[in-house]
């Protein structure tokens, strides 16, 4: 398997389906690892970070995370495939710009990715789509297992899993659910959700690490706790508590839109549709926009002849490292904005009737 | 709510919004739960200020980002409990880190600094973590785990907190079970 056998496709996690998928995009499970022996990469040495990233480089290529992995050199991959990966959601945006001896193992339909010399050793991660915190932890444990079998975690009986952060110890464990709630914004509700993960004491973030609102109204909730919860606690907690309200929420936002502002949600969803299929120049942001709202119009049977799968796709592949990568060259500023004009337009109107 | 923003790594973000959180303060402007500790030197004085997301981001002075960073809140914690302050000068064996080099950013330097420095950490994780001290999850199999996540231990703890939410829910019909359930548990 090769990178560039990534570009022109979307991973597992978005593909669509999964439970919830009309407003749960994805689940996602970060374990948190050091191994016992090797300080923290704060206070490591050149000499034992190159040490260290050999050694967990050959444990995690043997260890059969999945039936094929690629292993990729941060060190040395050219910044056009780290950005590439952030992109994907493979790697975090320190790990893409960080400096030393560094890498990632990626599995192969994308669903399990391992940093390596990260913020800790090791942080392993598994990403799927819809509502899928049980298989995602299940999947993540499995993973886990294999890699402790060989390499010796640090460990503590009474601080649990060893990390650089204090508020990572204990399970080391970070779960995630994307969520898009496109209605909440329009009809002024998201504080709904603010408030409910601050009762839970969880945080929300934007889509793409940067965090800014302005990411097409999607909304990532994570856990805070680590320490003195199990794992399975933390993820009931997410599954039962938290994450069934924000959807209730969400559902009965559209509900109203529906009933109540039909020809307002239709003019929202055709104006997207109309500037995505004609504009000539977009930026990421731009876009992101529109084509929450088109899937928000198509989830809701707005419009008819989409497909879920070719939205989510275009979420991706608009981006700049993805374009750039599509085209085969460097692209910047208008010529880079008229790039992802013309291949949302060839996308749409190659499957829409216009 | 101001989401996180800057070139903080994700966790940190999220870390910053955990510190922020988990205080259990109100606000000195309204009455809501204060997010951001401030402690500034006045007039050779110390002014400890708590306030609000909202009172923060509109008072004169204050960070406008929502979430105070993970560093800031660090030093006015340990700040504001001078006493840590003694623990100053040691140093860890192994990496060398000092308690000030941690209050720095954040980060501690190898895994022998949880029980060096376990005096000073634990008022830290008890604010970080809902007021967890102690690890109640998986444990790995060389260290004496069975390898399955849930250990007897922790089975029994989980129906002890689950049973303080049925009483609490005046639920006694299940609170009943529950205590029968974690009777059989410890017996076995
Ligand atoms: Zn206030
Ligand atoms: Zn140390």
């Amino acid at each position: 398997m090769k990178l560039s056998d990534l570009t022109n496709r979307a991973g597992e996690w978005l593909r669509g389906s999964g439970p919830m998928s009309e407003i749960v995009i994805s689940s996602r499970i970060r374990l948190a690892r050091n191994i016992s022996g090797y300080p923290f990469l704060t206070r490591i040495s050149r000499h034992e970070r190159q040490a260290l990233e050999k050694r967990v480089r050959e444990v995690v290529l043997n260890a059969q995370i999945s039936p094929q992995t690629l292993y990729v050199d941060l060190e040395t991959a050219p910044e056009i495939d780290r950005a590439l990966l952030v992109e994907r959601h493979l790697i975090s945006k320190p790990h893409a710009t960080a400096e030393g001896a560094r890498g990632v193992a990626i599995g192969e339909d994308e669903s399990v990715s391992i940093m390596v010399n990260e913020e800790d050793h090791l942080r392993l991660q598994v990403l799927r789509s819809g509502l899928q915190l049980e298989e995602a932890w299940e999947q993540i444990n499995e993973i886990d297992d294999k890699l402790e079998a060989k390499l010796d975690f640090a460990f503590h009986p009474r601080f649990g899993y060893l990390t650089a952060c204090p508020t990572n110890v204990g399970t080391g464990i970070r779960v995630s659910v994307m969520l898009h709630l496109p209605a909440l914004k329009l009809t002024g509700e998201i504080e709904k959700v603010f408030r409910a993960a601050k009762e839970m004491r969880l945080a929300v973030r934007g889509l793409y690490g940067e965090g800014t609102e302005a990411t097409g109204d999607f909304y990532q909730i994570s856990n805070q706790t680590t320490l003195g919860k199990t794992e399975d606690e933390i993820i009931s907690d997410f599954k039962h508590l938290v994450i069934p309200k924000i959807i209730d929420y969400e559902h009965h936002a559209r509900r109203t839109l529906l009933n109540d502002r039909t020809v307002a949600l239709d003019d929202k969803v055709s104006r997207s549709l109309g500037i995505l299929r004609t504009a000539r120049l977009m930026t990421s942001e731009e876009v992101l926009f529109l084509l929450s709202h088109l899937r928000m119009g198509i989830n809701l049977g707005r419009v008819k002849e989409m497909d879920i799968r070719m939205v989510n796709e275009l979420f991706l592949l608009t981006q700049p490292a993805h374009l750039q990568k599509l085209q085969g060259r460097k692209l910047e500023g208008d010529v880079r904005r008229a790039a992802r004009a013309d291949f949302i337009r060839q996308k749409l109107n190659g499957s829409g009737n216009s | 709510m101001t989401l996180a923003r800057g070139r903080n790594t994700i966790e940190q973000e999220l870390a910053a919004g955990r510190w922020a959180v988990s205080y259990d303060m109100k606000c000195d402007n309204c009455n809501k739960p204060a997010t951001v500790h401030l402690t500034e030197i006045k007039h050779g004085k110390k002014v400890e200020r708590h306030l609000c997301e909202q009172c923060a981001t509109t008072s004169e002075g204050m960070p406008v980002q929502g979430h105070t960073p993970i560093n800031e809140l660090l030093t006015n914690f340990v700040m504001a409990h001078s006493g840590l302050q003694k623990e100053e000068g040691t140093s860890c064996e192994h990496c060398g880190i000092t308690w000030a080099e941690f209050r720095q950013n954040g980060l501690l330097g190898c895994e022998n600094d949880y029980q060096l420095f376990e005096k000073d950490l634990t008022p830290l994780l008890q604010r970080a973590h809902e007021g967890g001290t102690h690890h109640l999850g998986k444990v790995p199999a060389r260290r004496g785990g069975s390898g399955v996540p849930l250990s007897k231990r922790t089975d029994v703890n989980k129906l002890r907190k689950e049973l303080a939410r049925a009483v609490e829910a005046e639920d006694y019909e299940r609170a009943a079970k529950l205590r029968d359930q974690i009777r059989q548990a410890e017996e076995s």
